[in-house]
């Protein structure tokens, strides 16, 4: 069984006012199948976590390490890491002018499995999941992420989860800006691609209303770059009527 | 001055003006139509680097085209013509030589600088490509290995009123090649031009294209430079009757020590009439240069003019420079719009995270930016075959073969 392991990950960024330490020591174990919710007010770190495992250059590890099945995550480029099986479903993925979504399916489905797809296979399985995520078949022939929507990015970036299928996802805010049935959409497409690969996810949010569509088996509170508390599904519930607030206030007297 | 130039890639300080000024009150034309103009070289003074239209080309790398003697003689070509559809051949498009004296030279467009001068008081005969018909068709001229000598040459192509089909002028092979090309287009005719510029690394190849369009014709007019050490298309569009519309297009990728230049103009003369410029480039390797200059003029007569231009540079390595100069003269207030843009950027490292997240190795993500930045012209040709054709040249080109 696969498992994705983070230990004692410090993390900086640079920025112009200087270096600025993001994540504190930030320890998480994720097994294959399971789902943990990273939940957390802005600026706590989340999304840092997100792009340190998926070896964005702008964030630099100082102290800890990241494990995929006992491997050393953090010496592998971003292109190994994503061939390795991690994925990452982008907060805000960028266009690619000229590059069409079949021409870039097709590139990315060769280079994670190291040899072409067979192409009526690919071809139906691309219309397919296209289709279970209500994406218009003309999408296949535009640009990537060019005049797309922020609901339409977003089911592009599951599109890509369900049909590369990774060991292990990082869904990074994936239900901001969408409205009920884009989140109903893409959620069922998370839960689609877990019930097929049974891969693990690590779902990062903000807001707990994703997770009425997305069950986690764990819920991991973030604050001021640690994780803050940890429990189950009964975590968020709480946090939908309380807030972040005690853990700021405590984060606050701590300082 | 060393005997032999390592580079072309960099116009020299003088030609910048690091000297003291000398002009006195000399006073620079000021509106785009009323340059200087002439079909006699010896109308022109000898090329300094300082004027306008030199101030960005390594003149020192062509004096002979600008100032020596020319061989005007017949250039030799290769001609195919095909249906645009099946590709079997077809009928339509004829191709002959006219005297110099002929009626038809000379109705598009007159030199506004030395080496197009040179190259027009020099040319024995005109090659004369017509276009007649209404089906479309596709017609490849080919110009291959004029040789290192300094060359003179001048076309005529001519789309009959009403007539559609392509045209491909196309340089492969050495080249020391000043030129003048007249496009004149019929009313109602729609004709696309493509000068394909693949020269040999050691070409030079400077022409300008006199466009002349008709009441309601179209013109998608596309400048394509890939190979030659320096390559200079000026192509000048004359929007002169009520309705007519141009697509410019262009596309250039520059290696080290490679210049490829482009000044194009757009002359809105007439009412209605439409113009959509758009020039895209990638620059890679030391001394890898590029010029665009787009001029724009709408004049008085022009209402109702629609106006667009565009250039985007893609700076893949350091050593490069990308020169991108947008011009604007509007004569007349009544147009429905009229607009420039100009971004030389460097490779965008988000894009290619994105790609490289997904698996895709790095000189692949490269690739496949940089081809989508480029293939973005390309789309616009319509033609099927060539399009296959420019897009394995830029992979070609990006692997540095």
């Amino acid at each position: 069984m696969s498992v994705l392991e983070i230990k004692n990950l410090h993390v900086n960024v640079e920025t112009d006012q200087g270096t600025r330490e993001i994540l504190r020591g930030v320890d998480l174990v994720v097994n294959e199948g399971e789902i943990h919710a990273i939940m957390g007010p802005n600026g706590s770190g989340k999304s840092t976590l997100a792009y340190t495992i998926a070896g964005h250059p702008k964030y630099h590890v100082v102290q800890g390490e990241i494990l995929l099945d006992g491997e050393n995550v953090l010496k592998m480029t971003v292109d190994a890491r994503a061939r390795a099986g991690l994925f990452l479903a982008m907060q805000y993925p960028v266009e690619i002018p000229g590059v069409t979504v079949t021409n870039f399916l097709r590139t990315a489905k060769t280079a994670i499995d190291g040899e072409a797809p067979a192409i009526r296979g690919w071809v139906k399985d691309v219309r397919e999941s296209m289709s279970n995520l209500k994406m218009d078949s003309a999408f296949a022939e535009r640009n990537v992420n060019e005049g797309f929507s922020g609901g339409e990015k977003k089911r592009n970036e599951i599109l890509q989860l369900e049909l590369l299928k990774p060991r292990f996802a990082v869904l990074d805010e994936t239900d901001s800006g969408l409205d009920v049935d884009a989140l109903r959409i893409v959620s069922e497409g998370v839960n689609r691609a877990k019930a097929n690969t049974g891969l693990g996810i690590l779902l990062i949010t903000h807001y707990t209303r994703i997770l009425r569509y997305i069950t986690p088996d764990f819920v991991h509170v973030f604050v001021g770059g640690r994780i803050a508390e940890q429990g189950g599904r009964e975590l968020a519930d709480r946090l939908e009527e309380e807030g972040y607030d005690r853990f700021q206030v405590a984060e606050a007297a701590a300082e | 001055m060393p005997a032999q130039m390592t580079s072309t890639a960099m116009p020299t300080a003088e030609q910048h003006g690091f000297r003291p000024h000398s002009d006195g009150a000399f006073v620079p034309v000021q509106t785009r139509s009323e340059r200087f103009r002439s079909v006699n070289v010896e109308d022109f003074a000898p090329v300094t680097g300082r004027e306008h239209e030199w101030k960005l080309s390594p003149v020192a790398a062509f004096a002979d085209l600008t100032s020596g003697v020319l061989d005007g003689s017949r250039v030799e070509i290769e001609t195919t013509v095909r249906h645009a559809q099946d590709g079997a051949d077809a009928t339509g498009v004829d191709v002959s030589w006219i005297g110099r004296d002929d009626a038809r030279v000379g109705r598009t467009g007159i030199p506004e600088e030395r080496a197009s001068a040179n190259a027009w008081s020099t040319f024995g005969e005109a090659l004369l490509i017509t276009v007649t018909g209404e089906d479309e068709k596709t017609a490849a001229v080919t110009r291959h290995g004029l040789g290192d000598a300094p060359r003179a040459a001048h076309t005529v192509i001519e789309a009959a009123p009403n007539s559609r089909g392509l045209i491909v002028l196309r340089g492969t092979g050495e080249a020391r090649l000043s030129e003048n090309v007249e496009i004149v287009v019929g009313e109602g005719a729609s004709l696309t031009v493509v000068s394909l510029q693949e020269w040999s690394d050691d070409a030079v190849h400077l022409a300008s294209h006199f466009a002349r369009l008709g009441r309601d014709s179209f013109l998608k007019h596309i400048v394509v430079s890939l190979g030659g050490k320096v390559v200079r298309v000026n192509p000048s569009t004359h929007l002169a009757e009520q309705g007519s519309d141009v697509e410019a297009l262009g596309l250039y990728f520059a290696d080290a020590g490679q210049h490829l230049e482009q000044q194009v103009f757009v002359h809105h003369d007439a009412p209605h009439t439409r113009s959509r410029v758009t020039y895209k480039g990638a620059l890679q390797g030391a001394g890898a240069r590029t010029v665009w200059v787009g001029d724009v003029l709408i004049g008085n007569a022009a209402v109702g003019t629609d106006s667009y231009e565009q250039n985007r540079n893609l700076v893949l390595t350091d050593g490069t420079r990308a020169d991108s100069v947008p011009n604007l003269e509007i004569e007349t207030g009544d147009i429905e719009g009229a607009g420039h843009a100009s971004a030389t950027g460097r490779f965008d490292d988000e894009q290619l995270f994105y790609l490289m997240a997904r698996g895709i190795r790095e000189d692949e993500a490269r690739r496949l930016v940089v081809r989508g930045f480029l293939t973005e012209v390309v789309q616009k040709i319509g033609s099927p075959d060539l399009e296959k054709r420019l897009i394995a040249a830029i992979e070609a080109e990006l692997e540095g073969r």
